[in-house]
C-alpha cells in the first residue's frame, strides 16, 4: 500500500514537473483537445513568493539565497479528486492548470487521457529543448591536447 | 534631521511627468519592450535579480525599464516589490551537483570529470567593439556538439573524498535558518546570514573587496576551483499537497573558490573554501561573493583580521546597494533647518574667534 502511495505520488510529482516547465498557452493548447471534466477552484490562483535555499559549499548547511515568484491554485473534480498547482512566475492560470492536471492524474478516468494527450507531448518538447541546450554547450567542451615532441 | 515642506506639489507632479517623457526617449524611436531586455540585456536583468533577491526576469526586466537602465533605482524598485507579496515558505535547498550545466570550468584541474565547458562566454573575446552589431545583426546558430552523459561533480565533492579540503558545514537540524529579511542582522553573523547577506550585495562592493583581497589586504591564496552556470531544479514542500512539489528551474551561477591551508596540531592542513551562488550568468558576482565569503571565514579559522575584506560588521553594514544609496541620497532632501542651525554657531564661533585674538573681523564668504 505504502509503495503505491509513493510511486502515485512520484508519478503527480513528475506530471507537475514536466508542466511547470511548459509554457502556458502549450499547456492550454494541449488542454483544449481533451474534453475536461467538472471541476471547480478550490484555492483560486494567488501570487506569492517563496525563499529560494543553496547550500554553503553546494553540499553543507542551507541559507537563504533569495526569494522567487511562485503561483499557486487548488482545484477539485465533480468526483473528488483534487488537485495541487505550483509554479515558479506569476500566472496564476498556469498554476490553475497544473491544479487541473494533477487532479486528473489522480482520476483513473481521466489519467490515461492526461498522460497521453498533454504530458506526452510536453515531456517530449522539454526533452528536445534540452539535448539542443546540451548539444550548444557540449560544442564548447575543451578538448586539450598535447602536442608529442622527441623522434616519432 | 528634514522637515516637510509645503508647496512642492506641482513641482514634483510636473518632475515626475518630465521623468516618463525623457524615460520616453525620441519618440521616433520604437519603445523597448520587457522582452526585449530580458532577451538582450540578459545579464542586466540576472543582476537586477540578484540584487533586488527576486527570481522573475519580467520583473527585472520592467525595473530596469522604469529605471531608464539605473540598475540600483531597478534593483530599489524590485525589493519594494517583494514586499506586496505573501511568502508561502522556503524551498528545498538546491542542488547545485545536478545542475543542467551550460557552463562549466575549472582553474585547478585541467581534466576535471564532466570536462571543461565554457559555454556563453566573454573569455577569450578581444573586447573589441564589434560594428556588425550596431546594424542589426543575425548571428550563426550555435554549433552543436555530442553530449555526455557523464556526471559534473562539484571540483570540492571530488577534493572533499580525499579529506584535502575542509568540509561545509553540517545542517544542525535544531537550528533554523538565518534570515535577514525578517530579523535584523546582529554580530557576529553566521555563516548563512553572511552569505545571504553577500548573495544581496552590491557586485561592485564585493568586486571592489575581493579585488582589496588578492591585492594582500587580508590575503588568502584562492584559485577558482569550479565557476558553474546552468539549471537547477526547485522543490517547494507544500503543506496542502503534502509533499515537495515541483516549481520548475532556476537559472544560477556557483562559484567554489579553494584557498590556501589550515591545519593545527590535531588536524592535518587541507585546503579552506569561500562560496558564492547568484541567480542568473553572474561569474564575476559569484567569483567576488566567493573571495569574500573565504575572508570573512577568518574569525572561524583563527586567523588574524587586519583588513577590511575580513571585517564582517564593516562587509555586511556596507554591502546592500538600497540601504547605502537610500542613506547617502537623502542627503538631497530639505535639510534647511539643520543647516541654518550649523550656519548660526559657525558664525558664533567666527565671531568669539576674532573677539579672542583681537585681529580685525576677517572678510565674511559669499553665502
Amino acid at each position: 500500500m505504502a509503495v503505491t502511495e509513493s510511486s502515485k505520488q512520484a508519478q503527480r510529482k513528475a506530471v507537475m514537473a514536466v508542466l511547470a516547465h511548459s509554457e502556458p498557452s502549450e499547456i492550454s493548447d494541449h488542454l483544449n483537445t481533451i474534453a475536461l471534466p467538472a471541476h471547480e477552484n478550490l484555492r483560486e490562483p494567488e501570487n506569492g513568493l517563496v525563499m529560494v535555499r543553496g547550500r554553503i559549499g553546494g553540499d553543507g548547511a542551507a541559507f537563504n539565497l533569495g526569494e522567487a515568484t511562485v503561483s499557486r491554485a487548488a482545484v477539485r473534480l465533480s468526483t473528488g479528486e483534487v488537485g495541487f498547482g505550483y509554479t515558479l512566475g506569476r500566472d496564476g492560470e498556469k498554476a490553475r492548470m497544473i491544479a487541473l492536471c494533477d487532479a486528473m492524474v489522480q482520476s483513473q478516468e481521466f489519467a490515461g487521457l492526461v498522460e497521453a494527450k498533454v504530458i506526452a507531448p510536453l515531456r517530449a518538447a522539454i526533452s528536445a529543448k534540452r539535448n539542443r541546450k546540451a548539444a550548444e554547450a557540449a560544442a564548447t567542451r575543451v578538448d586539450f591536447y598535447t602536442l608529442v615532441r622527441g623522434e616519432g | 534631521m528634514y522637515v516637510a515642506v509645503k508647496g512642492g506639489e506641482r513641482a514634483i507632479e510636473n518632475a515626475h511627468r518630465l521623468l516618463a517623457h525623457e524615460r520616453r526617449g525620441d519618440r521616433d524611436v520604437p519603445e523597448v519592450s520587457l522582452s526585449q531586455i530580458s532577451e538582450q540585456l540578459s545579464l542586466g536583468v540576472d543582476r537586477v535579480m540578484t540584487e533586488g533577491s527576486l527570481y522573475d526576469r519580467e520583473l527585472a526586466a520592467l525595473a530596469i525599464k522604469q529605471a531608464r537602465g539605473d540598475m540600483i533605482e531597478a534593483i530599489f524598485l524590485v525589493r519594494a516589490f517583494r514586499a506586496t507579496l505573501p511568502r508561502f515558505g522556503a524551498t528545498e535547498p538546491v542542488d547545485t551537483g545536478a545542475m543542467r550545466v551550460r557552463r562549466r570550468i575549472s582553474s585547478t584541474f585541467k581534466d576535471v570529470p564532466g570536462g571543461q565547458i565554457l559555454g556563453p562566454t566573454f573569455d577569450y573575446t578581444h573586447r573589441l567593439l564589434d560594428p556588425q552589431l550596431a546594424e542589426g545583426f543575425s548571428p550563426e546558430a550555435p554549433a552543436l556538439g555530442e553530449a555526455s552523459t557523464a556526471a559534473t561533480p562539484r571540483v570540492t565533492d571530488i577534493l572533499g573524498r580525499d579529506g584535502l579540503i575542509e568540509p561545509s558545514p553540517v545542517a544542525d537540524a535544531g537550528t533554523p535558518v538565518g534570515d535577514l529579511t525578517r530579523e535584523p542582522l546582529s554580530f557576529p553573523a553566521d555563516r548563512d546570514l553572511r552569505l545571504q547577506n553577500l548573495a544581496r550585495a552590491d557586485e561592485g562592493f564585493l568586486l571592489a573587496l575581493g579585488y582589496s583581497s588578492q591585492r594582500g589586504y587580508g590575503r588568502n591564496h584562492p584559485f577558482a576551483g569550479e565557476i558553474r552556470f546552468g539549471e537547477v531544479e526547485v522543490e517547494f514542500v507544500a503543506e496542502d499537497a503534502g509533499f515537495a512539489v515541483p516549481l520548475g528551474a532556476i537559472a544560477m551561477t556557483e562559484c567554489q573558490m579553494v584557498n590556501q591551508f589550515k591545519g593545527s596540531a590535531t588536524e592535518a592542513p587541507c585546503f579552506t573554501r569561500g562560496y558564492g551562488l547568484a541567480f542568473g550568468q553572474s561569474e564575476r558576482k559569484t567569483m567576488s561573493m566567493a573571495l569574500v565569503d573565504r575572508s570573512l571565514h577568518a574569525r572561524d579559522l583563527g586567523e588574524e583580521v587586519t583588513a577590511p575584506a575580513q571585517d564582517e560588521e564593516f562587509v555586511m553594514s556596507h554591502s546592500d546597494n538600497v540601504q547605502a544609496t537610500g542613506f547617502v541620497e537623502h542627503l538631497k532632501l530639505p535639510h534647511y533647518v539643520d543647516f541654518q542651525s550649523e550656519l548660526g554657531l559657525l558664525r558664533k564661533l567666527r565671531k568669539e574667534f576674532s573677539e579672542a585674538t583681537e585681529a580685525p573681523p576677517m572678510q565674511e564668504a559669499a553665502e
